[in-house]
């Protein structure tokens, strides 16, 4: 897999934001997965994402672990610093970075296997221990760089292009992270740009581990007649009752927002989240009722997409650990040292 | 009286070892330590060695003390007393006493007469019995027990009661209770010792003045001071017998130097407290050392403990430290192997292990510190030299050394020590730089120069331990991929004039030489003063990092025959030796122990004398 570099081709003026910065400023590389890969759509997504925010790019810290996934980071924000890590551990990895320093904003793309296989002890525990991190699953329920293997968010009676179907469980990584206590569970689909971005918004100003699991469809592998994690499929039983939308801070609230019934949720960053037409009864900060809303769709054969839970009272791994404000790796030596008088006033205990 | 016994009966000052046996649980540690301690408090050379179970309660346990004036103060295997307090073992522990010494037992039941020996005085003291009419708590009348017949001991071998005493009030000052139960407990012992047994017996202390301003630490602590002293911020670490006690160290004393409060402007808002470091117990050693190259790769000093097992766990992303070049610190606090092995026993045997952890091409920074003294100046060393490096450095210690209190020399810190963080160029260096590449600027020792992640745009790159080429790229071309491990290599060869130069002692007439690592150092030491009064003079060196300098194979080839003494089954530092020195294998006789306990003198000495006399 060379990698290859987008040409810069000068259009029509294009729009900036606040940083005087357009759209092609958050690209990255070429990218080098298959025509029509759904991954390539998450990645364009989070382009728009993070030029919406004005997210200066050398303050984002991109981090994958190993798969088709796991390439995309190349792809999006080259200004980012970025680090393919090993597979399933990117999340311990981009923990230490969190904890060295916290002033950058970290994404973690991730696949199904990265995820719910090698990796699925350590998302469990990132999401245990609230690392402020946007962690994007693209879910396609298959081993794409292995060729075609199920993964374990297979659904059962899910076939592969060659071979027997799935007769195991799926791992869902949504109301597994409801049962964990994650604090931002969302779903997603690479088809749906419209509703993807303002989620990925949303998860970059959440204050704690933001769960994205986008299902991202294989065309080489798992597009077919038989898969639940195809193009089709997902079109056909995608229920979007849970629309949201997110405002950012200062922004004037669009006309077309409708407030009336709506759920509004402050970030911690001042922005906020503004849940709408929602089903009756639905409470985005309620996991008991978010999980028996998903769980009473799935058993209808529904995949239910949207941010499904928030919780913004929760504190993160700084806030819980009491760490300065800036960047523990900056901090100055001489602050770090207790000195020669200390060490040896120390050693009067040890006689 | 034999004139025999009577030889082994006589009078030694200063120089004796005590083996006392227990049961694990029931605090005898504390009573033993004690003993340990206040001869060190009487300036006397003394160890003391914990040699226990992997078990909370109820199973043998040991602790050994040695006195040695002259310094000597490895494990002894003949002792001259044994505290025989545990009647599973009571068998084997009066068997082990030497010829002509000395056994105390519980006498509050009879001594099974199978076990008596007719060369070895036996010194009951009805200790349950004392116990049971002087304290009322079921548990305290379990305690008092250790500290009763540590006061029998204070008596018998002259160690200074009033020493104690104030070893016990220093112990319990904030516990009224437990420390009058403690003193009259030791004076119990001390008292019916004097009354009753002809005190002291033949061997005794007498105050010296050898400890000077020494001080009495365990590794795992020093290392953890080294951590402190080195800046270290962030560590991911996994509890595991015997590392757990680094970060226990780690942890209380960051709570007390790295802690700032922070005054609020506001009169209404109370001051808080910053903790200047983030310490993460993780969900496994694979999440530790993540998270320990995660800060490395952002700039930050970070480490993490563990022992053998963690280690074969983190190969992976060890590798992934060694390819992408990010600084990381491993401390391995070495146990019996293989799989779980015995975790509460010592050895050295995860040296190859660590030289060459995970899959590809890889090889390592090693260092190899001998006692607490080297644990806390090799872990700052450690710090220095993988971001001067920009790779993983391992700090090999041992149960041995990281466990046991060791009388070593103050340690000292230089309040001008400067950090090494390695070529790190900023913002400034980058705006003079037309481009950046991750790994095509090497410098003298074949280290190119990163940035951090934060840093402007043009240092932005994407680390990756797939194949790359020297601006950092995916590569699958033979001639790119080639170019960036040949200089890894090299890297590492360069490494060797920076770790920590061999121990090397050299003896007129030497006709053979010794080549030892770590915890050995005092038992190979006091080997070779016995091999030298047996008239064989033999040089010595000690390693102390990986890779080797150039001395290490010099001093194999100027001996006709070399011993390599080590705590493992297969040789391991003989091996490694070979393999990067190329010096012939056939020049180095192995000298092995590995059974789990602490080397003495007298394996060394056997063995060399052995293949010498052959």
């Amino acid at each position: 897999m060379p990698s290859i570099t987008k040409p810069l081709i000068p259009l029509s003026p294009l729009p900036k934001n606040d940083l005087g910065l357009t759209i092609r400023d958050y690209e990255g590389q070429m990218s080098t997965l298959c025509a029509g890969c759904g991954h390539d759509s998450v990645t364009a997504a989070i382009v728009h994402a993070f030029w919406e925010l004005s997210t200066p790019p050398h303050m984002i810290a991109k981090l994958s672990g190993i798969g088709c996934s796991s390439k995309t980071p190349t792809y999006f924000v080259r200004g980012a610093h970025g680090f393919n890590s090993a597979h399933g551990r990117m999340v311990p990895i981009a923990t230490g970075a969190i904890a060295a320093n916290r002033e950058l904003t970290y994404i973690g793309i991730s696949g199904d296997g990265d995820s719910l296989s090698i990796g699925l002890g350590h998302l469990m525990h990132g999401i245990r221990r609230n690392v402020k991190l946007v962690y994007v699953i693209e879910n396609n329920g298959v081993y794409g760089l292995t060729k075609g293997q199920m993964s374990a968010s297979a659904d059962i009676g899910s076939r592969p292009k060659k071979g027997e179907a799935n007769v195991l469980a799926p791992i869902d990584p949504v109301t597994t992270a409801l049962s964990l206590g994650a604090t931002f569970i969302a779903r997603s689909f690479s088809g749906d740009k419209e509703q993807l971005v303002p989620i990925l918004k949303a998860a970059i100003a959440h204050n704690g581990f933001a769960l994205i699991d986008v299902i991202s469809p294989c065309v080489t592998f798992n597009d077919h007649e038989g898969s639940t994690k195809s193009y089709k499929f997902m079109r056909d039983h995608e229920v979007k009752e849970v629309e949201t939308d997110f405002i950012p801070i200062r922004a004037e609230i669009r006309a077309k927002i409708p407030t009336d019934g709506a759920i509004e949720v402050t970030m911690h960053d001042g922005s906020s989240v503004r849940f709408r037409s929602v089903p009756e009864g639905y409470d985005p900060h309620d996991r008991m009722k978010v999980e028996e809303y998903i769980r009473d769709r799935q058993s209808r054969g529904e995949i239910v997409t949207g941010l499904l839970y928030v919780d913004e009272s929760a504190k993160e791994l700084h806030e819980l650990n009491a760490t300065p404000t800036s960047a523990l790796a900056k901090i100055p030596y001489a602050s770090l040292c207790p000195g020669s008088a200390v060490l040896a006033s120390m050693q009067e205990d040890f006689r | 009286m034999t004139i025999d016994q009577a030889l082994d009966q006589r009078t030694q000052v200063n120089d004796f070892a005590i083996k006392l046996a227990n049961v694990n649980g029931t605090g005898s540690a504390s009573a033993n330590s004690l003993l340990m301690q206040a001869i060190f408090r009487m300036g006397i050379p003394v160890s003391g060695k914990n040699l226990f179970p992997s078990n909370i309660q109820g199973l043998p346990t040991w602790y050994e003390i040695r006195v040695n004036k002259s310094g000597y103060t490895a494990r002894a295997l003949d002792y001259d007393l044994v505290v025989a307090m545990n009647s599973q073992t009571y068998a084997q522990d009066i068997a082990d006493v030497r010829h002509g010494g000395y056994v105390i037992y519980d006498s509050s039941w009879p001594l099974d007469p199978d076990l008596s020996r007719d060369d070895v005085t036996f010194l009951g003291i009805p200790l349950a019995k004392m116990c049971l009419e002087n304290f009322k708590a079921p548990r305290e009348r379990i305690l008092m027990k250790n500290i009763a017949y540590a006061g029998a001991v204070v008596a018998l071998v002259g160690i200074d009661v009033e020493l104690v005493a104030n070893l016990l009030a220093e112990t319990f000052a904030r516990n009224e209770a437990l420390r009058d139960s403690n003193q009259r407990a030791l004076r119990l012992g001390y008292d019916y010792a004097m009354e009753n047994l002809t005190c002291p017996l033949p061997f005794y202390v007498e105050p010296m003045d050898a400890n000077g301003s020494s001080i009495l630490i365990n590794g795992n602590l020093a290392i953890a001071l080294g951590c402190l002293y080195a800046g270290a911020t962030v560590a991911g670490w996994y509890p595991i017998t015997p590392a757990t006690a680094v970060m226990d160290n780690f942890i209380q004393l960051c709570a007390r130097y790295r802690r700032e409060t922070v005054v609020s402007d506001d009169p209404d808002v109370p001051d808080t407290t910053q903790n200047n470091y983030l310490i993460i117990q993780a969900e496994d050693e694979i999440a530790s050392i993540g998270m320990v190259l995660g800060a490395g790769w952002s700039g930050a000093r970070a480490f993490t403990s563990t022992s053998g097992p963690g280690i074969s766990l983190m190969n992976e992303l060890l590798g992934l430290a060694y390819y992408t070049e990010i600084p990381a610190v491993i401390v391995d606090v070495q146990r019996t192997g293989p799989s779980t092995g015995m975790p509460t026993r010592t050895q050295q045997a995860d040296i190859m292990m660590c030289a060459y952890a995970s899959h590809g091409d890889t090889k390592h920074i090693v260092l190899f510190p001998a006692n607490p003294y080297e644990c806390f100046d090799f872990a700052v060393q450690s710090f220095d030299l993988a971001e001067k490096f920009q790779t993983p450095v391992f700090l090999l210690s041992d149960l041995d050394i990281g466990m046991n209190d060791w009388v070593v020399p103050e340690l000292h810190w230089d309040d001008d020590y400067v950090w090494d963080r390695g070529p790190v160029l900023n913002d400034e260096d980058l705006a003079r730089m037309s481009e950046f590449f991750r790994y095509n600027s090497a410098n003298e020792d074949f280290v190119a120069a990163r940035t951090l992640p934060g840093s402007d745009e043009k240092g932005a790159y994407f680390i990756r331990g797939s194949g790359h080429d020297e601006f950092g790229r995916y590569t699958e071309n033979a001639p790119e991929y080639q170019e960036v491990v040949d200089r890894l290599k090299k890297k590492h060869a360069a490494a060797a004039a920076h770790v920590p130069a061999p121990v090397i002692e050299r003896r007129d007439g030497a006709q053979i030489g010794i080549i030892t690592i770590g915890s050995c150092d005092l038992a190979v030491r006091e080997a070779l003063d016995q091999l030298a009064d047996a008239g064989i003079a033999a040089d010595f060196l000690r390693v102390r990092g990986f890779p080797f300098v150039a001395e290490v194979r010099a001093f194999v080839e100027e001996h006709e025959h070399c011993f390599v003494v080590e705590q493992n089954r297969d040789a391991q530092l003989r091996s490694l030796i070979t393999i990067e020195t190329g010096v012939g294998i056939e020049k180095m006789h192995p000298v092995l122990a590995y059974g789990g306990f602490p080397l003495s003198a007298q394996q060394v000495v056997d063995s060399v004398l052995a293949k010498l006399e052959n």
